[in-house]
């Protein structure tokens, strides 16, 4: 036995009063406590930027396991990098008169809408419109409208979940029985009457769309998971120590909440682009352009049971809504995986 | 048992009410009121405006108007519609009511069985080739964009294959020296349902409480007995012709509805199924020697069973809304459809009846299945 695997951090203050006598043994005890104070001296940040580091490091590996997951965020991926590609096409190869996704007209055709060509590789639509660039630009808006509805649900949702969690009483009752009535509607169909009754444009939609998602079942799923919170042993602790209801809900309740709120963040995101999709198909939203549009427009022009000869009008259109639609629920089940540990593989 | 019902009952009568509160203030959002219309009618002067608001109750305070409104409701008079003018709107809901209800009802219940059992399958044969392709497609299924989907059915199924009619409730050719109207056909096929289903479930429990040996003949002896007690019904009745026509026109949308709802009970049940496996009592029974097939049905899904019944009960107002879009898609004069006319053609009064019904449907629904829950489940009934 080497006498540094004797040396424990209790023996180093005694140890430090007798180095004057034994110079070796000081030496010795003096690295010793150089390596404690290294450890003590790296500042808190960076031992939570570590953890935090780890913590990354084995969730995505976890996520990668899922092979599901993966094909979902590729998908994502492709969508976002046509999303981007289409301000850079439009301002470098392809002229504003004809690849307009909304005022454009394909002069170069002599029908509309015309077939798949090497000038319109999606072909155009009957008012004359490119497909593809249309597709692309929509993309950005639905990124945009899922994104937006996201971010309002959860913070509904994560605030009214802890709140209602930690307080209880009446708050609870009041928020639950809201999500209660607000899980039984029909949507869609209360979207649809409203845009009938208000004209709605795109980030109106994802307002409502977010506080709807997130006063309903959001919140409920959510508030499960804060009220298993709420008794564990360190909000006991936080609150013998003083801390103010304020700091136990910010800064022990939520951060605990925030995996799963990013989990519903993806349901949110595919519910707001299928309900965008379907009032547009429905020609009753106040939007420029977007899949359900499209959609829309070679309805209103007949060509809705044309089948195959007439693909590029609908199926680039609706492939796309529910493949991203798709793609952010498998990411979301991924996800699943990783924040609730009860679902992984035996 | 009695007082859980009792009790979900007087909450759902509550919450009905707070609905209709909602309705109203979305009615309010709108900006400006019906005399907006008449501002660019110099015959019309402001006095008369005026005459008109009072007259329609516009100038009460907003609390009168809202008990108006509620008393209106509540004895049933939704007012007029305004595209098919002089009929009210509460007989246009109870003539199209029961085709939403069939439709809604027999999706439900194809797409709960289906996906229940292809759930608990998946789960029990975790990690293999067919849980991908099922997961996938059961995935794309759930979050296909509808339209799309209903759309590529009809093209399928009734353009290119041409099984089904494209759409609509009925032939017009076959209809149009028809001796009775659709809807008293339509009446005598639900009720023949309904009935057929009640008298299903009374010879399955009836059997439950036989001996084991007595069972299975009793349970596939009264099955067998009511199918041909229906056709027998049926087969010399002269109306027969007719309501064939109305279930040929029925079995495409259905399955639409079904194949688009089916995949979140599938996953669900995956979810749960894997969850009870690893119990201990699964261990048992199948440490005990018993098949496989029985630990995996009377075991594990039995259990399994609960939770997904909860998030069904969530799921009914998205199956609802997949009812207003396949509606849409496939013609079919249900709530749906009037729903989405009434609000292209602004016609209000009729959209708001076609919401406030889908909503008491959508409750409704949400009653049933918190009873036959707290019939699965003890821990509610003995509470």
């Amino acid at each position: 036995m080497t006498k540094s695997t004797e040396t424990s951090p209790f023996k180093v203050e005694p140890q430090k009063s007798a180095s004057l006598l034994a110079p070796m043994e000081a030496e010795e005890a003096l690295s010793v406590r150089e390596d404690l104070t290294q450890v003590v001296k790296k500042p808190l940040w960076r031992i939570r930027l570590e953890l935090f580091w780890r913590a990354i490091q084995t969730n995505v590996g976890l996520f990668a396991e899922n092979r599901i997951g993966l094909v979902g965020l590729s998908i994502i991926l492709f969508f976002a990098l046509l999303a981007i590609a289409h301000p850079i096409l439009m301002a470098t190869v392809w002229d504003e008169t004809t690849y307009d996704p909304v005022t454009g007209y394909a002069y170069d055709e002599t029908r509309q809408p015309a077939p798949p060509s090497p000038r319109h590789l999606l072909g155009t639509d009957p008012l004359g419109r490119d497909v593809l660039s249309q597709l692309m630009f929509s993309t950005r808006a639905e990124f945009a409208l899922g994104l937006i509805a996201a971010l309002i649900t959860v913070t509904i949702a994560t605030t009214i979940g802890a709140v209602s969690a930690y307080y209880g009483g009446l708050v609870d009752t009041l928020f639950m029985r809201i999500a209660d009535l607000i899980i039984m509607m029909p949507f869609i169909s209360v979207l649809i009457v409203m845009s009938g009754l208000v004209d709605l444009d795109l980030i109106q939609l994802a307002f409502v769309i977010g506080t709807f998602a997130g006063f309903g079942g959001t919140t409920v799923i959510i508030k499960s998971q804060a009220l298993a919170i709420s008794v564990k042993p360190f909000i006991e602790a936080a609150r013998v120590a003083g801390g103010s209801h304020r700091h136990i809900i910010l800064t022990h309740i939520i951060p605990n909440l925030l995996p799963l709120s990013f989990l519903y963040m993806m349901f949110t995101v595919t519910s707001a682009i299928f309900s965008e999709a379907v009032l547009s198909f429905f020609g009753l939203l106040n939007i420029r352009m977007s899949w359900g549009i499209m959609i829309y427009t070679a309805q209103t022009a007949g060509y809705l049971l044309s089948g195959a000869e007439y693909w590029w009008l609908l199926i680039p259109a609706g492939a796309s809504v529910t493949l991203l639609c798709a793609a952010f629920y498998l990411v979301g089940r991924a996800l699943d995986e990783v924040v609730n540990p009860r679902l992984r593989k035996r | 048992m009695g007082k859980y019902i009792a009790r979900r009952v007087v909450q759902i009568v509550f919450t009905f009410f707070v609905f209709l509160t909602l309705v109203y203030f979305l009615l309010m959002a709108q900006p400006g009121d019906i005399t907006r219309q008449y501002l660019g009618d110099p015959k019309i002067t402001p006095e008369m405006r005026e005459a008109i608001k009072a007259a329609m109750g516009l100038d009460r305070p907003w609390y009168e108007q809202y008990l108006n409104y509620l008393r209106n409701f509540l004895t049933g008079n939704l007012g007029v519609s305004f595209s098919n003018f002089p009929r009210p709107v509460i007989e246009i809901i109870f003539e199209r009511a029961p085709r939403t209800l069939v439709l809604f009802l027999s999706a439900t219940v194809v797409s709960f069985t289906a996906g229940f059992t292809l759930g608990k399958i998946l789960a029990w044969r975790r990690g293999g080739f067919t849980e991908y392709l099922v997961t996938i497609g059961g995935v794309t299924l759930y979050t296909v964009f509808t339209p799309w989907f209903g759309l590529m059915m009809i093209w399928l199924f009734a353009f290119i294959l041409g099984w089904f009619p494209v759409g609509k409730f009925l032939d017009p050719v076959l209809w149009r020296n028809a001796p009775i109207s659709s809807e008293i056909v339509f009446g005598q096929m639900l009720t023949t349902g309904l009935s057929v289903v009640a008298l299903l479930t009374l010879v399955y429990f009836v059997s439950r409480r036989l001996d084991a040996q007595w069972r299975a003949p009793v349970q596939w002896g009264g099955f067998g007995l009511v199918l041909v007690g229906t056709l027998g019904v049926w087969t010399p009745s002269p109306y027969a012709r007719y309501a064939l026509d109305i279930l040929h026109h029925l079995v495409l949308p259905i399955t639409t509805l079904a194949l688009i709802s089916f995949a979140g009970t599938m996953l669900l049940t995956r979810n749960s199924m894997l969850e009870t496996i690893r119990e201990d009592f699964v261990m048992v029974a199948r440490a005990k020697g018993l098949p496989d097939r029985v630990v995996r049905d009377k075991h594990a899904a039995r259990n399994a069973l609960l939770p997904v019944v909860t998030s069904f009960v969530f799921s009914l107002a998205f199956a609802l809304d997949g009812g207003v879009i396949t509606e849409t898609i496939f013609s079919w004069p249900g709530m749906g459809l009037t729903l989405l006319n009434a609000v292209v053609d602004e016609d209000i009064p009729l959209a708001i009846g076609a919401l406030v019904f889908t909503g008491i449907l959508a409750l409704t629904a949400h009653l049933v299945a918190d009873i036959l829950y707290a019939y699965l489940d003890p821990r509610i009934r003995y509470t």
